[in-house]
C-alpha cells in the first residue's frame, strides 16, 4: 500500500485553505468527471483520486489526521483512540462543500486504511438523493466457435460470481447490458449496469460476414477438371459436396443454412460460401509430364 | 407497438430532491421531454439514465442548463464517433483478414 500526496494529486500546497482546495477539486472534477469521461478507465481512476482527496482535505478533522500522520498510516489506530477520547469536546465541520456526494465506493486502501471503509459525506444538497450507481463496462473474449454456440459463462464482477446465457450468434462488438450489476447506488440508489462488449477473435479457417461465413477449401486439379466429391468442414460438422466438372480456381458454393447462427432466432442460420482454390500438381513424375504434353497437343 | 413506463414527475422531484422548475428547464432545453397526460406531468422511465447524468453536472460540477445542453450534444457525437470507429476497425480487420486468405 503506498501513501498518496492528496495535496499534490489536487495539485495545492500543504497550507492550501478551505477556498484553494475547493477551486482546485472543481477544476480537477471538471476534467475528469465519469460523465464527461465514459468508458475513459484513466480518467475515471484520477476522478477517484481527485474525490478521495477532497473527502480528506476538505473535512478539517481528516485533514488534520492525514497532516500528523499521512506518511506514516500505519500508527492511524493510535490516533483514532485518541480521537475517540477527546471527541466529546470536539464538532465536525461538515466540509461537504456544495459539490454534493459522488459516488464513493471505491477508495484507496490507503484510505480505508486511514479512515476506515468508504467515504461519508456528511452534508449538502443532495447527501439523501438517490442516485443509481455507475456503469461498469468489461470485455468478453470469445472464439468464432464459442459464439456459435448457445452457452453459460461465469464472470467474475467485483468478487461475485455472475452466470450469464449467451445466446448463440452474438456479435464482435455487440454489447449486452446485465442490469444491477454495476457499482452500488449512491443512498439507497439502484446499482449501476455491467456493459459487456464481445470482442470474437478471428478464426484462421472462417471468416464471418455478418450471419454468413466464408472459407476457403482446396480441391485437386483431377476433381476440378473432371468433377467429383470434396468434404468440406463446417462449424457444425463436415459435409460432402458435389463438385462440377471444370470447377474453376476461385468459383465458389453456397451451402444454404451451414452459416452462424442468428442471434435470438433459434434454429435459423446464415450460409456457408466455400471458395475453391485448385491446387495445381507440382513435382510431376516423367510420366506425368508426358501426359500433360500429350493433353496440351490434343 | 413499444409500451413506454411512465415516472410522475413530482415523485421525480421528491426522489432526486428536484425543483420542478430544473425539470422544466431540461424540458425547455430539449433535453427530457416530460408528457402531460389528464393534467399530470410524466417522464419515460427510459429518461431517468440521462436525468441522473444532468442531475449530476449540475449539482456536482455547477453546469448551467446551456452547458449541459452543449455537453449533451457532444457526448451523443463522441458516442457516435465511437460507434463509427468501432464499425470501421472491423472493417479494417475483415479487408486485412481478406488480404491474408489471398
Amino acid at each position: 500500500m503506498e501513501y498518496i500526496d492528496y495535496y499534490k494529486v489536487l495539485g495545492v500546497e500543504k497550507n492550501a485553505t478551505v477556498d484553494d482546495i475547493k477551486k482546485a477539486y472543481r477544476k480537477l472534477a471538471r476534467k475528469y468527471h465519469p460523465d464527461l469521461n465514459p468508458n475513459d478507465n484513466e480518467a475515471h481512476k484520477t476522478f477517484q483520486q481527485i474525490n478521495e482527496a477532497n473527502e480528506v482535505l476538505s473535512d478539517p478533522d481528516k485533514r488534520k489526521k492525514y497532516d500528523q500522520y499521512g506518511k506514516d498510516w500505519k500508527h492511524a489506530d493510535e490516533f483514532e483512540k485518541q480521537r475517540q477520547s477527546q471527541q466529546q469536546y470536539q464538532q465536525y465541520g461538515g466540509g461537504g462543500g456544495d459539490f454534493g456526494s459522488f459516488s464513493e465506493d471505491q477508495f484507496s486502501d490507503f484510505f480505508s486504511s486511514m479512515f476506515g471503509g468508504g467515504g461519508q459525506r456528511s452534508s449538502g444538497r443532495s447527501a439523501n438523493v438517490k442516485f443509481k450507481g455507475q456503469d461498469y463496462s468489461a470485455q468478453l473474449h470469445l472464439t468464432l466457435e464459442q459464439a456459435y454456440e448457445t452457452h453459460k459463462q461465469t464472470l467474475k464482477v467485483n468478487q461475485n460470481n455472475i452466470r450469464i446465457t449467451l445466446p448463440a450468434g452474438v456479435e464482435n462488438g455487440q454489447v449486452i447490458r446485465l442490469k444491477g450489476h454495476g457499482g452500488a447506488g449512491v443512498n439507497g440508489g439502484p446499482n449501476g449496469d455491467l456493459l459487456i462488449t464481445f470482442v470474437i477473435a478471428d478464426h484462421p479457417k472462417y471468416k464471418r460476414l455478418e450471419n454468413d461465413l466464408h472459407t476457403t477449401h482446396s480441391i485437386d486439379l483431377y476433381t476440378a477438371v473432371l468433377g467429383g466429391e470434396t468434404t468440406v468442414d463446417t462449424l457444425s460438422g463436415k459435409v460432402k459436396l458435389k463438385v462440377h466438372a471444370g470447377t474453376q480456381n476461385g468459383s465458389k458454393m453456397r451451402l444454404k443454412g451451414k452459416g452462424y447462427p442468428i442471434y435470438k432466432q433459434e434454429g435459423h442460420h446464415g450460409d456457408m460460401y466455400v471458395t475453391f482454390s485448385v491446387k495445381i500438381p507440382t513435382h510431376l513424375t516423367e510420366e506425368q509430364k508426358e501426359l500433360f504434353i500429350k493433353l496440351s497437343n490434343l | 407497438m413499444d409500451t413506454q413506463e411512465l415516472v410522475l414527475a413530482i415523485d421525480c422531484c421528491k426522489t432526486y430532491n428536484l425543483e420542478y422548475t430544473f425539470l422544466q428547464s431540461l424540458s425547455e432545453h430539449d433535453l427530457i421531454q416530460v408528457q402531460v397526460i389528464e393534467e399530470e406531468a410524466y417522464i419515460s422511465y427510459q429518461q431517468l439514465g440521462s436525468l441522473e447524468q444532468y442531475i449530476r453536472l449540475h449539482q456536482q460540477l455547477g453546469i448551467n442548463l446551456e452547458g449541459i445542453a452543449a455537453i449533451s450534444h457532444l457526448l451523443q457525437r463522441v458516442e457516435a464517433m465511437q460507434q463509427q470507429m468501432n464499425q470501421l476497425s472491423n472493417k479494417l480487420r475483415e479487408y486485412e483478414r481478406e488480404l491474408a486468405f489471398e
